[in-house]
């Protein structure tokens, strides 16, 4: 779950990590008044979409009046697609340099990774390899500090700045640790008179550790239909073709797509529904499949420990119920197939056995 | 030979009183899977199968002296019942469950390597030596012994091309699932090293997808290290970035873990990479 700017300085805040002073708004008028309370302040856009500034969704503004006009151009902005109605202003920070620093995961050592580098403010993938200090943390002992002065080190960092470093970094490990974070970014870091400030704040915390953070705000970028398949615990994701596909497994459900884009077809969505579905939760994934008004429906089952017989049954009758006329390509091997494909010959439908064959048939019933 | 687990292997299965650990018990059983006893807190002396229950992992290596664990424990008691495994001893655990916490994973990953065990998934199908032992939830009668080791980061896509080598009568040496998720025990690499020193399989199917970076690594070690032929499938070749498709792993973030750079990457280094799973049996065939 991505957390906008103005969560992050929260959790942030929380945790004694300095941020700006800063406001909240929803409107022009109100950013004026925070203006009037905070002197130079600047405007950002609450967006969970990157390069925000590039858009122009971040400004600066002197006066009150200033901050009206800018609050009400941002106001009026979409970015990515998504309208913005929040925007936080914020004191003007004195910045001597820009830095960068994250915390995340990593996969290959298998552990909390803690990126920093002296060149903040940039695009993150803009910053040269050896100008970007990796470490990985090794959980059992945690953030210690002769780790932070090697980073330290690596960066060419000494003085003030490592013992602000040495105070900053322990704060944001331990929120990173505590409140199941995958990745707690701030670019820039600025560097003032006062010490190290996080002028961004980019928090995503791990969907899966949810349950244990009941005081958490949930926020989603998913769109009605991705919202659905997550209360029905389906994993959807929205593509924009006119092929609807359900496979069961995540890695076949991928290579259906593929498949399906290999033969000139244009696949409407990702759905994977898992194994061992039952016929009810194979009703509600069909269902689902039918909200984007696919022109066809694709259904590959590899049935392992899901049953042919049972993912049959649900189609047939969810078609009649539903009252269902698109066509389909079926594919159904594994566990039960005879039974699931007689199930089907009665309704009028013959499945293939090669996921080929399916899905070539379901490219050319798309273009019918 | 094989690979991790043989017919000797004595396995217990944490969480067998539940659903998918009694239906999975009988399925492994019925494979040939040494099956020493169940854990269950609460259900000690009971039986599953014909197999012991005991409520903890200690007592169950009291008496049974077991080498390998399957777990079938909800997702956020998982962290619990691997550091019990793992304390008594266990060496190697395959994690069946989907939607571990990502710290817990990494705190998993942690205690295995102080304790030098080898962990499976999480988010896994589990790991098979044909014809010999399955650890975990892949139907059983796709896999039959053969000069093949498959390693897969996805379960049911496995098991697919499994099945068309079935059809074209190639068998396995054996088959692990590295698990769906960002944090897995092991990658790619730990499996071709024994694969690469496992004389009967004479050569290696690796099932990679988008996101991280495994298969970039895998190609390394493969140019530098490797004598045995290997040939790819790489699923999520039409995925958009940013989403993650299924797999929490399987995500292409800030421009990394694109397919394009894996495809890259391994026919670099000499694997033969199939467009569709379907050819798979025939760039076998070549080899062979």
């Amino acid at each position: 779950m991505k957390l906008y700017e103005y969560l992050g300085k929260k959790l942030f805040y929380r945790y004694d990590i300095p941020v700006p002073r800063g406001k909240l708004v929803e409107s022009a008028g109100e950013a004026a008044e925070a203006a009037a309370e905070f002197g130079e302040v600047v405007i950002k856009s609450q967006v969970l979409s990157g390069k925000r500034g590039k858009s122009g969704g971040i400004a600066f503004a002197a006066t009150p009046a200033e901050a009206k006009d800018e609050a009400e151009k941002i106001l009026k902005m979409r970015l990515n697609d998504v309208t913005v109605d929040k925007i936080l202003v914020e004191e003007k920070l004195n910045i001597e340099q820009e830095l960068y620093l994250a915390i995340t995961v990593d996969p290959a050592a298998r552990c909390p990774l803690v990126l920093a580098s002296l060149d903040g403010g940039m695009d993150v993938e803009e910053v040269a390899e050896e100008r970007m200090i990796k470490w990985p943390v090794d959980t059992s002992i945690g953030l210690q500090n002769y780790m932070i002065r090697e980073i330290c080190r690596l960066m060419g960092v000494g003085g003030n700045l490592q013992k602000e470093f040495l105070k900053f970094l322990p704060k944001l490990y331990k929120m990173f640790r505590e409140l199941d974070a995958e990745l707690a970014e701030i670019n820039p870091l600025a560097l003032t008179p006062e010490g190290l400030v996080a002028a961004d704040a980019k928090v995503t915390i791990d969907d899966d550790a949810l349950y244990r953070h009941p005081q958490l705000p949930r926020v989603t970028e998913k769109t009605a239909l991705e919202l659905k398949a997550e209360e029905l615990d389906l994993a959807y994701v929205e593509l924009g073709g006119d092929i609807a596909v359900m496979a069961n497994g995540a890695g076949i459900t991928m290579a259906t797509l593929d498949m399906v884009q290999h033969y000139g077809g244009s696949p409407a969505n990702f759905l994977d529904f898992g194994g061992g579905a039952d016929i009810e939760r194979t009703a509600q994934a069909l269902e689902l499949l039918l909200g984007t008004n696919p022109r066809v429906l694709m259904i590959n089952i590899f049935g392992g420990i899901t049953r042919c017989d049972v993912v049959a049954e649900a189609f047939v009758k969810t078609r009649e119920s539903k009252g269902i006329d698109l066509p389909v390509a079926f594919r159904m091997v594994g566990t039960n197939e005879t039974e699931g494909r007689a199930i089907l010959e009665k309704a009028g439908i013959q499945a293939f056995s090669s996921m080929d064959d399916a899905v070539r048939h379901a490219v050319e019933l798309s273009r019918a | 030979m094989s690979i991790y687990i043989d017919q000797s292997t004595r396995v217990i299965v944490q969480g067998i009183t539940g659903k998918q650990g009694s239906f999975h018990t009988g399925q492994m059983l019925a494979y040939g899977t040494n099956i020493v006893g169940g854990i269950s807190p609460g259900k000690g002396g009971q039986s599953v199968e014909g197999i012991p229950v005991y409520d903890t992992v200690f007592a169950a290596v009291e008496e049974q002296k077991p080498d390998a664990s399957i777990l079938f424990i909800p997702a956020p008691f998982v962290r619990d019942a691997a550091y019990e495994a793992l304390e008594a001893g266990l060496k190697i655990l395959v994690l069946i469950p989907e939607h571990i916490p990502l710290h817990d994973a990494m705190d998993i990953m942690a205690y295995a390597k102080q304790k030098e065990a080898v962990i499976v998934g999480p988010n896994t199908f589990g790991l098979v030596s044909s014809g010999k032992s399955k650890i975990g939830i892949m139907p059983n009668r796709y896999f039959i012994p053969g000069p093949v080791g498959i390693v897969s980061r996805s379960g049911t896509l496995c098991y697919e091309i499994v099945g068309q080598l079935t059809e074209h009568n190639i068998g396995t040496t054996s088959v692990v699932g590295l698990g769906g998720d960002r944090i897995v025990g092991m990658h790619f690499i730990d499996v071709l090293e024994q694969f690469e020193a496992d004389q009967e399989t004479k050569a290696i199917i690796l099932v990679g997808e988008i996101g991280g970076s495994a298969e970039e690594e895998a190609a390394a070690y493969i140019s530098s290290s490797m004598k045995k032929p290997v040939i790819a499938y790489l699923a999520g070749k039409s995925a958009p970035p940013g989403k993650r498709m299924g797999h929490a792993g399987a995500i292409i973030e800030r421009g990394r873990g694109t397919f394009e750079s894996k495809v890259k990457a391994l026919s670099a280094a000499g694997v033969r990479v199939a467009e569709l799973p379907t050819e798979v049996p025939g760039l076998l065939k070549n080899i062979l």
